[in-house]
């Protein structure tokens, strides 16, 4: 994530420049003329928000005067590969419109050098979370067209005989071969994960836990403190959940709906004081833990519609910015979220100022409905410009499109194996 | 808290329509008048002592009955206070054709665009709806009756007339037959729980407002100072008693025109079908979920055998035992409209195991994950047919017939909105990719030209079969969205200003 504060009395220009990189309200043109994103074979997804916080007052309620905190452009993308070569990447390539946008940002120098701008622009992530952690772009959509290919082409009678799902198979892998050779599919292989990575995924696997068994013995010595800090907090946090504003909302619910995902962009200002900040700060490293070693196949506990989803603190952690692209409607998106992991929720944002109630840091909260419903779109911001790489396609899509694939490598198979990747198509 | 202390304060059932507890099946002439206000005094004068029929159960069943429902432009136009208005659900205050997201949203796009309705967008949005029902010979002059004392105050837009109740539909299928069981003795526990097995019995939190819904919370409403209740018209709420409940023994009302091509679907069906009557009939039944005598396809509850589900009981089933469809089709119209899955998918009752499908380790039950939480999304149906007979043979070419579809809710967004776009206009429900609703599809592509013409059957024996090139078989000429008021609040709103 790039942030950068946005000058004041640009924001207007800033606006309007965006405005023209979209085909629909809020949809980029993947081949727009600032951003041509459509060129960049390994972005999943991206977006430009305008991060203008209008509950940046709420943090009144614990006594704490209202700050003064700046505008800010955050750019966004979901890239294959490291960010650092994604930011080269598009500044080799798209520098002009890079440098147009950033124009509008304090401190930028039209005639500095680009990437090192946006590398110091560059946000750490308090935690992040990817769907299906080495599934590329050009998996995703060679994956695609090979389904779109065999669905074509699979015979739809039933089967005479459970043996004839076997030679159907096999028809089908000489099909496919005939489509690759003709250069009509591609089904190029995985990269493999540079070493340096696994080094790293390795050292924070232990690291985290070391780390947590040194302090175990004074988290067990503070614990009834922290415990005791934690109930009266949650007895006397106020809550902060009214209709959002219904202009607001509109112009949000504008943007969505176009495709069958969609983006989601939030913002909010930590409860004051060091324990809700240290709170907040243990519970995303966990988090990110938990996303970077368990769950990157696919679901997030009981959630299966998140692509791409991070946790970001700004302005020396007093605010927090979470952003995600999902599957479905909004409501679906939020009804899926109380209805499956309201606990998670509760983990993840009631450090957030006029966050319903929670109880023992897991339930109530997320679980009262309409409040947490005001309080998650009175905090979304509009999302001026999002893209994806593969419009139509859902993340069960994907899931169903590599189980075809790999379903294609092995030579034997049970007759009922044959018969379930026939059912895939 | 005094939740617990209001579960056996028994419902008021005179002060609830009769609509909500009683579909009239022996009422079996109907007419819903869309009306607009003239005379703002007349029509509040009407309202006051309009004969509003109550869910108190009589020993003769009523001859005729009445029910009053306005939209929030009719509160508007009654002259009702703006800030208690602005109180009731933003759909609701917004109305069903307010904007083009919502339209997306709904699947009212194309055909289906607003812009195209009969009644329902910009000028011919109804102010108030009157339900006339009466028994066979009587509707004409209960009409009359009704019409000649409101005249004063409105002007009718818009007459939906509709046929004798028959049970079936005009596709010709059986309809009305899944309804939740709304709990009017208030037997469900006002807690917050996950549920581990589907149930019908719904709270009446769901359906009427002021009550606890599934959630265990108070659905939010207007409430007022009592100082704006000097009459005492108004009960007071159970959650907040120092306050009068507008909404305590009402709520929405959700009424769409669904106009059926039933000459189009039983002509497509024979196009796929290639003729074969048989078959044509096995795809129709696949498409519903039910075969036409209302026998669903799925296998009723705690038996896998593969027995099917009594005749007696066409509503007793899930889809437990059918994961994969291959009974009943994942995408099949009441499969799509009532999932019938609990908050967890299925597995043992132990904590651990549990805790483990909590945290998605359980692949098998994450597949049958994507859809749960069917109690939240249930609605109260009481459409009813209108236009010509449902036998294909016997209908006229160009003679137009379908459903006024009516669904009565508390949650217009959670209920009704959350059905129609998350599992009926989605293309991807339940991980299925291609279809929307097989019945009231629209039927155009997705971005990045992905159809949505499509429906899947799957076989135990082979690929799924699938339909392609599906033409859209029901189209929305008209709809918006109503508060059906308890007959106390109706009595306010006309009266108090």
């Amino acid at each position: 994530m790039v942030v950068a504060r946005v000058t004041p009395g640009r924001e207007r220009s800033l606006r309007e420049l965006l405005e023209t990189m979209n085909s629909k309200p809020g949809m980029a043109d993947p081949a727009n003329a600032v951003l041509p994103f459509g060129q960049f074979e390994r972005l999943h997804f991206a977006r430009l928000a305008v991060l203008d916080d209008p509950t940046v007052g709420d943090i009144e309620a614990h006594d704490v005067p209202r700050p003064s905190l700046p505008v800010y452009l955050a750019f966004i993308g979901s890239c294959d590969g490291p960010a650092s070569e994604c930011i080269e990447d598009l500044a080799r390539r798209a520098g002009t419109g890079l440098r147009r946008i950033f124009m509008h940002c304090d401190g930028f120098d039209a005639q500095g050098d680009l990437v090192t701008w946006v590398q110091a622009h560059l946000r750490p992530l308090a935690a992040n979370y990817v769907n299906w952690v080495g599934r590329t772009v050009r998996q995703v959509k060679e994956e695609s067209a090979l389904r779109r290919a065999l669905a074509a082409k699979v015979p739809r009678a039933p089967l005479a005989s459970a043996a004839q799902a076997q030679q159907l198979r096999r028809e089908l892998i000489d099909f496919v071969d005939a489509e690759v050779s003709a250069g009509r599919l591609g089904l190029t292989p995985p990269d493999p994960t540079p070493l340096r990575w696994q080094i790293a995924k390795l050292l924070h696997l232990a690291a985290i836990p070391l780390a947590g068994l040194i302090l175990l013995p004074a988290l067990i010595v503070l614990s009834p403190f922290l415990i005791c800090t934690l109930r009266t907090k949650e007895h006397s946090d106020a809550e902060i959940c009214p209709p959002p504003d219904r202009a607001v909302l509109l112009e949000m619910q504008h943007l969505e709906d176009h495709d069958v995902s969609n983006q989601y962009t939030a913002i909010g200002s930590l409860k004051p004081g060091l324990f809700r900040r240290w709170l907040a700060t243990v519970l995303l490293v966990l988090i990110d833990y938990t996303a970077r070693h368990i769950f990157t196949r696919g679901f997030l506990a009981r959630v299966q519609t998140i692509h791409f989803a991070f946790w970001a603190f700004i302005d020396d952690k007093r605010r927090l910015v979470f952003t995600s692209n999902y599957d479905g409607g909004h409501e679906a998106y939020m009804d899926d979220f109380i209805n499956k992991v309201a606990w998670g929720l509760n983990l993840a944002f009631s450090h957030g100022v006029g966050w319903p109630r929670t109880r023992w840091l897991v339930a109530r909260g997320a679980r009262i409905e309409n409040r947490f419903k005001h309080y998650q779109r009175r905090h979304q911001l509009p999302t001026q410009v999002w893209y994806k790489a593969y419009p139509g396609l859902t993340l069960a899509d994907l899931k169903r499109n590599q189980r075809i694939r790999q379903g294609l490598e092995p030579v034997n198979v049970t007759d009922a194996q044959a018969l379930a990747w026939l059912r895939l198509l | 808290m005094s939740a617990i202390e209001n579960q056996g304060r028994p419902v008021e059932l005179g002060d609830v329509q009769g609509l909500v507890r009683f579909g009239y099946k022996h009422l079996t002439e109907a007419c819903f008048l869309l009306l607009r206000v003239s005379d703002p005094a007349a029509a509040r004068a009407w309202l006051a002592q309009a004969p509003v029929t109550s869910a108190i159960k009589t020993d003769r069943l009523p001859e005729t009955a009445l029910h009053v429902a306005f939209t929030s432009e009719g509160l508007r136009a009654l002259e009702v206070a703006p800030d208690l208005c602005a109180e009731f659900s933003a759909e609701f205050v917004a109305g069903m054709a307010s904007d083009g997201a919502r339209a997306r949203r709904l699947g009212d796009v194309g055909a289906n665009d607003p812009g195209g309705w009969k009644w329902g967008a910009g000028e011919r949005v109804p102010h108030v709806a009157v339900l006339l029902y009466a028994r066979a010979g009587r509707l004409a002059a209960w009409e009359q009756e009704i019409e000649a004392q409101y005249a004063g105050g409105f002007v009718r837009i818009e007459r939906l007339s509709t046929s004798d109740t028959q049970l079936k539909e005009p596709f010709g299928f059986d309809d009305g037959i899944s309804q939740p069981k709304v709990d009017w003795e208030r037997e469900r526990p006002v807690r917050d729980q996950d549920q581990l097995e589907y149930r019908n019995l719904t709270c009446l939190g769901e359906f009427l407002l002021g009550y606890p819904n599934e959630y265990g919370l108070y659905t939010p409403r207007p409430l007022l100072a009592p100082q704006r209740d000097p009459g005492g018209l108004l009960p007071r709420a159970e959650d907040a008693p120092d306050r009068a409940d507008v909404g305590r023994n009402g709520c929405y009302l959700v009424l769409r025109q669904l106009q059926q091509d039933v000459q189009g679907f039983w002509r497509e069906l024979d196009r796929q079908a290639g003729g074969d009557v048989d078959l044509r009939e096995r795809l129709a039944a696949a498409m519903v979920g039910r075969k036409k005598d209302g026998e669903p396809l799925a296998v009723p509850s705690g038996e896998s055998g593969g027995a099917a589900t009594p005749r007696s009981k066409p509503n007793d089933f899930t889809y437990r035992d059918d994961p994969r469809g291959l009974r009943c089709p994942l995408g099949a119209h009441i499969r799509r409209t009532n999932p019938r899955n609990a908050d967890l998918p299925p597995g043992g009752r132990g904590i651990l195991s549990r805790l483990w499908r909590m945290l998605g380790f359980n692949a098998a039950a994450l597949e049958q994950d994507l859809v749960a939480s069917t109690r939240f999304h249930r609605l109260l149906r009481r459409g009813r047919k209108y236009g010509v007979d449902a036998a294909p043979a016997r209908s006229s070419p160009g003679a137009e017939t379908g459903i006024h579809f009516i669904c009565l809710a508390a949650n217009i967004k959670r209920q009704f909105e959350f059905v129609q776009s998350a599992w009926l206009v989605g293309s991807k429900f339940a991980g299925l990719t291609g279809e929307s609703d097989p019945l009231l599809g629209h039927r155009l592509p997705d971005m990045g030209d992905f159809p949505t013409d499509g429906f899947s059957i799957p076989q135990a024996d082979g690929p799924d079969r699938r339909l392609t090139g599906l033409p859209q078989f029901v189209t929305v000429l008209g709809g918006a969205y109503f508060f059906l008021p308890g007959i106390s609040a109706l009595r306010y709103l006309a009266t108090t200003r």
